[in-house]
């Protein structure tokens, strides 16, 4: 295909000579009928692009302005970073991992935090010791990394379930449409928490790692519906404009446009639903371990470290204190990076 | 019937209806026209005449329900596109018959990179791969005169300007070389020097490539210089159809003289713009006689009664109306 205009660099001329505000009189305006172009009007000068800002870039900025989000942002990320790299850090300088019970500790005794088994002071146990001797920090370090593991893998669970449902839902529209949010309906009816004890408890299994792979497909499959909802609406409001006829007008597939098109013009509400839903899952989960049907022993998780602490409320209240108190920062930061997130990335929610 | 009488596309007799709460809507409803290789065909009308409900039969994307395409033959060189299969049209669609839209800011996705997107076209149907893919980007891009090509082509929509996005709608449109290009409304949505540009360069881009253009419009002033036959729609019925030049010289038809008489013309100083009174009908509830009846400045007894017939008023002439020959005559003089 040869175009016999070539571009030309000197065009600048011509084009500012053209704009609208230079035009002199009315009567260039109207397309005349004799239509009549002359060759110098095929080509454009280098003004007319438009410099843009992404929409990411701006998103970020906006996050930025926001301290509750960036309090968030940070925190969230130290306890990550803490979860991924305290444990090996504590081995390697004290020697104690959350499964390690020392030789004496024939007698049942918490020790306190700061304090070494005669009750003088060490840096030993930041945290002091559960009954059995066990570091609490190297435990709570460990359950943060699953009860973080926990939340993340549980929300892509619910990512790929809700985003695939919501999305083809939507996009088929009419009957599938309408019978398939009259199963998300049935579902939402049921209170979810059931569910899942019920799915915990006829899928119990033996090994702690089991009964951990059992609470992320658990979680997981019944936090996908809200995320279907919001991606059904997204991808209502999203089918009607003009780029998905356009692509269908070239020969893509339907699952394609679905998953191609569409579903990327949705992601903003999925990211930040995606970001709330990890602290919702994490707090499912301390309850379910709570109520010792999450994490098994000698695992631990937040949850069941609470709930091994509350017994020894009256006595060992370090037990409860650091695990609660590591938990409700965790997820506080996660909630305000979520709302932060909503507010960047979709700018109009705010007024 | 194939390729070879020159007929690239027999429209005969097409009726697409939407059925409603209101009753049926026959957004189109009996067309007919032929194409010929290498040529342009204009279709004028109103806002809801029926003239994009049309060409998105051709390339059967109506959304059903609630449309439907309730009979007609849509021949594309040699088949029946309405008697093929989906999967069969869809690989025509895009490869063969390609599509410009009224609005380049809506579009294109807003979230893919031009080159993916106009990557996409030419791997689904030219079996290329990325590397092949991506150059044939970069070409397409330098064909519709985007300066700078190769460091434009990883943009993102946004960063085009409207009359740059259209010319990335038609190098997608064209990537492919297809025989028919359909071009909806391709300038309503841009300023008239970008008007101009687009329009030009459609036309060579024709002439060099040999395709076969359907040109949806409302204004007139575009289609005369760009077109060999015009259809003119109203109600979803072709009101008058005829060589451009004639149906400009000649018209025979109540409503297209009108059309005519509402473009403004730059060189007389005109007191007030010609308009032709009232609204287009509703189309679920069109009256029994002439749909234009109402609007008609030469309207008869016979127009509210009874439906007018398709007059033919020379070989390839043919206008909707009872008083055809007379208005026709008229026109002459």
């Amino acid at each position: 295909m040869s175009n016999d205009e070539p571009t030309r660099p000197d065009l600048e001329l011509q084009h500012s000579a053209q704009r609208p505000d230079a035009l002199p009189d009315a009567d260039l305006v109207h397309t005349p009928p004799e239509f009549a172009v002359s060759e110098e009007d095929v080509h454009v000068s280098e003004g007319e692009f438009i410099v843009g800002t992404s929409l990411w870039r701006d998103a970020w900025r906006r996050l930025l302005k926001n301290k509750l989000a960036v309090f968030g942002l940070i925190v969230t990320i130290l306890i990550i970073i803490a979860a991924i790299i305290g444990p090996p850090i504590i081995k390697a300088t004290t020697g104690y991992t959350y499964d390690y019970i020392p030789n004496n500790a024939d007698l049942i005794k918490s020790i306190p935090p700061f304090r070494s088994a005669d009750g003088s002071f060490s840096w030993a146990h930041p945290m002091g010791t559960d009954n059995s001797g066990r570091d609490l920090l190297a435990r709570v370090l460990l359950g943060g990394r699953i009860s973080l593991m926990v939340g993340i893998i549980s929300t892509l669970v619910s990512l790929l379930i809700g985003v695939s449902y919501g999305a083809v839902a939507g996009y088929l529209g009419g009957r599938i449409d309408s019978l398939m949010m009259r199963f998300v309906d049935v579902l939402y009816s049921l209170p979810y928490i059931i569910l899942v004890i019920v799915l915990l408890a006829m899928f119990r299994s033996n090994t702690p790692t089991g009964q951990l792979v059992l609470l992320f497909i658990a979680l997981g499959s019944v936090s996908w519906l809200t995320m279907a909802r919001i991606v059904r609406g997204q991808i209502l409001s999203l089918k009607n404009q003009e780029f998905v006829l356009a692509a269908q007008a070239t020969g893509v597939s339907t699952p394609r446009i679905i998953f191609r098109h569409l579903v990327p013009n949705a992601i903003g509400p999925v990211i930040v639903y995606a970001t709330l839903t990890i602290p919702s899952v994490m707090l499912s989960e301390a309850f379910l371990s709570f109520l010792g049907l999450g994490v098994q022993p000698p695992l631990a998780s937040w949850g069941s470290l609470a709930a091994d602490g509350i017994q020894n409320l009256g006595i060992f209240p370090w037990q409860l204190i650091f695990p609660g108190v590591v938990m409700a920062l965790a997820l506080f930061s996660l909630n305000f990076l979520g709302d932060g997130l909503r507010d960047a990335l979709d700018p109009q929610m705010r007024r | 019937m194939n390729g070879r009488n020159g007929n690239l596309l027999e429209v005969r007799d097409l009726r697409t209806y939407f059925h409603s709460e209101d009753g049926t809507v026959k957004a189109v409803d009996g067309i007919t026209f032929t194409l010929k290789r290498g040529e342009t065909l204009g279709i004028v009308g109103e806002s809801g005449s029926g003239k994009s409900v049309a060409n998105l039969s051709i390339i059967r994307l109506i959304p059903a329900p609630p449309g439907e395409i309730v009979s007609g033959e849509i021949i594309f060189d040699g088949q029946d596109l309405l008697r093929i299969p989906e999967a069969a049209v869809r690989k025509i669609r895009g490869s063969r018959i390609a599509m410009i839209f009224q609005d380049p800011m809506t579009s294109l996705n807003p979230f893919m990179k031009i080159s993916r997107q106009l990557m996409e076209v030419t791997q689904l149907h030219l079996g290329h791969s990325k590397a092949e893919a991506y150059e044939h980007a970069v070409k397409m891009l330098e064909t519709v005169g985007i300066p700078d090509a190769r460091a434009r082509v990883d943009s993102y929509p946004h960063e085009f300007s409207g009359g740059m996005r259209q010319r990335v709608m038609i190098a997608m449109a064209l990537s492919c070389q297809p025989e028919l290009l359909i071009a909806d409304e391709p300038t309503t949505a841009l300023d008239v020097t970008i008007q101009a540009q687009i329009l030009e360069l459609i036309k060579t881009l024709k002439q060099t490539t040999g395709a076969s253009v359907i040109l949806i419009t409302h204004d007139l002033g575009i289609v005369a210089g760009m077109t060999d036959h015009l259809i003119v729609m109203y109600a979803g019925k072709v009101f008058e159809q005829a060589p451009t030049t004639e149906l400009f010289a000649r018209p025979g038809n109540p409503y297209t003289k009108g059309l005519l008489r509402s473009v403004p013309d730059p060189t007389h100083e005109q007191g007030k713009l010609y308009q032709i009174p009232g609204l287009p009908p509703d189309l679920a509830r069109l009256p029994a006689g002439c749909p234009f009846a109402a609007r008609c400045d030469r309207v008869q007894e016979i127009c509210r009664r009874e439906f007018p017939p398709f007059v033919q008023l020379s070989s390839e002439h043919y206008s909707l109306c009872h008083f055809a020959k007379e208005v026709y005559d008229e026109s002459a003089t």
